[in-house]
């Protein structure tokens, strides 16, 4: 069972910095952002996620004032920002290509912005030693971007976007031009330079891994409307609907039909899986109606004897596929139904053997508050 | 533009090898060759005679006898203040010139740069499109234009602007008036081609940073084009400094240009060792500005790769 306290719980809102209200975006027809609300609160690490086409770049340019709406207004720190344009907005962006300038040193480019903003020389160079400082790059200030690496250039435009010291700072996938390694190391640090900074981030990515380990809160996007809204554990473990329930890690999802309730559970047949299920809700569902049943792979345990039943949903099948990874091993199980389910399982005890193989006969079982109702 | 090559590596290189060959031996045969005959002349005396200048080297009953170099010729230019005038006034109106087709093809190469694709290569075309036309041609042209009697003036005086025909033929205003016409597309084709690849993300950069367009034009525009700049000016002041139609044709008895000056020496005056001695003056002239700019493209060059 969860226990209560793991269940999400609505907190009553501080001011929120950025309050998008209604905000739609349409380019020549056809509408990328739509109908978008979203508060974002200060000192947050914001990530709006969601694939390519989604519309979340669009948020992030009506966000830095590149776009204006087409309908809706845009409020930071209480002030409307619908038609300011971005020279004059307390928002600095970190574009994805970086856009360093490369007729400029390291130092120039980071000075560039305090140089439009009439700050007196000695100042400057102040500020720019002390962001230099910060994201450790001292060394290279009279270097030009071309002979900078690529996480050289990232710690650059960081450094660049926040010497203004902005109220928001917008991040347009900060991490997808650097390798994977370096990738993990600067998704610690650029956490880490938040809560040294306070500083609000808004982080816009396609990688649901790089949204949950960075952000405190998640915005999922898709076709131009937010889907969903909440911290990564929320997200994960209580999507709103199939599509977040999908694009968010890896999920087995299935169709079923409600078969009956009563307090607080309802049961359900799913056709694919050929099995009777319980789920923990709420929510009245007369009988027949359709919805769709979804458990994450890491919550299914699997193995050769049957196991207990109370609170569980168990199902049976063959594994057909296996991946060794060393801490955990990945398996696909075909049930006779042909439905293909995914298991992953933490490889706890020291052995040279598996205790499941290729073949063998399982049963699958997880916790019925693990199972997860959706809307069809 | 794609096609992968067919025929195996070795032979293919072989190919290209012999293909990038030809245009050298071309401008060996007709660029080096004919200018080292004109090197030659200018170390010669003027004689009337056929050709019009002494042997350089002189051949006696048992062969070569000796070499007979004089250096007169440059002496004499450098002596004679009115060479001297001409070169200056020759590069000062090429200059100008240039700084006019900078002035002009500056704001349509980038207005050029900014057009969607399609729209873009339709106005390159119409850049270009004046070439299919003879260049003296289209010279000859200005002066139906800008005669006294031509086309402009008499269209002023039939509206009543004017009562006399402003003079705009055989004058400096019309020899620049023909080198902007005549070589703005040499300005605008490098101008277009370094400003089409501006990533337009350094714009926003900027603007986000606190620029106004101008501001980010100035600070992040404007320096990103200067080997374009450098390039397009270099394209239009060579050859304008040598100039010889459009003053001949447009210009007026007082135009001082070398081009002008070398056709006297050679074909009134018939000094040909004299008038050889002018034109490698101009090349050597010359030369630093090109050198210059090729240094410049290989550091470019160096950069990109």
């Amino acid at each position: 069972m969860v226990a209560s306290e793991d269940w999400p719980v609505s907190e009553t809102p501080a001011t929120p910095l950025v309050q998008i209200r209604e905000v739609s975006k349409q380019f020549d027809g056809v509408t990328a952002v739509d109908r978008v609300s979203l508060d974002i609160l200060r000192r947050e690490l914001f990530a709006i996620l969601g694939s390519s086409g989604c519309g979340k770049t669009t948020l992030l340019r009506l966000l830095a004032g590149f776009e204006q709406p087409t309908s809706g207004r845009i409020l930071i720190d209480g002030a409307d920002m619908t038609d300011v344009p971005p020279y004059e907005r307390p928002v600095n962006l970190m574009f994805q290509s970086y856009a360093l300038f490369p007729h400029m040193t390291v130092a120039q480019n980071v000075a560039y912005g305090l140089k439009k903003e009439h700050v007196p020389a000695p100042k400057i160079r102040e500020r720019v030693a002390e962001m230099l400082a910060l994201v450790k790059l001292e060394a290279l200030a009279t270097r030009k971007p071309e002979k900078l690496s690529g996480g050289e250039k990232q710690r650059v435009a960081l450094a660049r976007a926040l010497v203004k010291r902005p109220k928001l700072l917008l991040l347009d996938e900060p991490m997808a031009a650097l390798d994977k390694k370096l990738r993990q190391h600067t998704q610690f640090e650029l956490a880490s330079l938040q809560y040294q900074l306070g500083t609000t981030f808004v982080v816009v990515t396609h990688d649901q891994s790089e949204a949950m380990t960075l952000a405190n809160r998640i915005a999922v996007m898709a076709e131009g409307r937010i889907v969903q809204v909440g911290p990564p554990g929320e997200v994960y473990e209580f999507p709103a609907n199939r599509y977040v329930a999908s694009f968010v890690g890896n999920i087995n999802l299935f169709d079923g039909r409600v078969t009956g309730g009563e307090a607080g559970r309802l049961s359900l047949h799913c056709e694919a899986l050929g099995a009777d299920l319980s789920v923990i809700s709420d929510a009245v569902m007369p009988a027949g109606s359709a919805a769709c049943i979804a458990v994450r792979p890491e919550k299914i345990t699997i193995s050769r004897q049957a196991p207990e039943t109370k609170d569980r949903n168990v199902v049976k099948g063959t594994v057909w596929d296996l991946a060794y990874f060393g801490d955990q091993s990945l398996y696909r199980v075909r049930l006779k139904t042909g439905a293909e389910m995914q298991v992953s399982a933490q490889n706890l005890r020291r052995s040279a053997k598996l205790t499941v193989e290729w073949d063998d006969e399982v049963y699958l079982s997880w916790e019925i508050a693990s199972t997860i109702l959706l809307p069809s | 533009m794609n096609e992968e090559p067919t025929v195996n590596g070795g032979q293919a290189l072989q190919w290209l090898r012999r293909a990038v060959a030809l245009p050298y031996l071309w401008m060996l045969l007709f660029f080096l060759t004919p200018f080292l005959i004109i090197l030659k002349i200018s170390f010669s005396d003027p004689i009337v005679a056929q050709p019009p200048f002494t042997p350089l080297l002189e051949w006696g009953a048992q062969g070569f006898a000796g070499l007979r170099a004089t250096f007169e010729n440059y002496a004499y230019l450098f002596q004679d203040g009115y060479y001297g005038i001409i070169y200056l006034s020759s590069l000062k109106m090429a200059a100008i010139g240039t700084l006019l087709c900078l002035l002009l093809g500056y704001p349509m190469a980038y207005y050029i740069a900014r057009q969607p694709p399609r729209r873009r290569q339709i106005m390159l075309l119409a850049v270009i499109l004046p070439f299919w036309i003879s260049f003296l041609l289209r010279v000859y042209a200005w002066i139906g234009l800008l005669n006294n009697r031509g086309v402009i003036n008499e269209f002023l005086i039939r509206l009543g602007v004017i009562d006399h025909p402003l003079p705009m033929l055989y004058n400096d205003f019309a020899v620049y008036l023909g080198i902007v016409y005549s070589y703005l597309p040499f300005m605008i084709l490098p101008l277009y081609a370094n400003l089409e690849r501006l990533d337009l993300d350094l714009l926003e950069a900027a603007a986000d940073l606190g620029a106004r367009r101008w501001q980010a034009f100035v600070d992040v525009t404007l320096p990103l084009s200067v080997p374009g700049i450098i390039g397009g000016c270099l394209l239009v002041f060579i050859p304008a400094v040598g100039e010889f139609t459009i003053p001949a044709l447009l210009g007026g008895a007082d135009t001082l240009m070398i081009g002008r000056v070398l056709w006297d020496e050679f074909f009134i005056n018939r000094d040909w060792p004299v008038a050889s001695a002018v034109s490698v003056v101009l090349l050597v002239l010359l030369i630093a500005p090109i050198m210059w700019f090729q240094r410049l493209q290989r550091r470019e060059q160096e950069a990109a790769s």
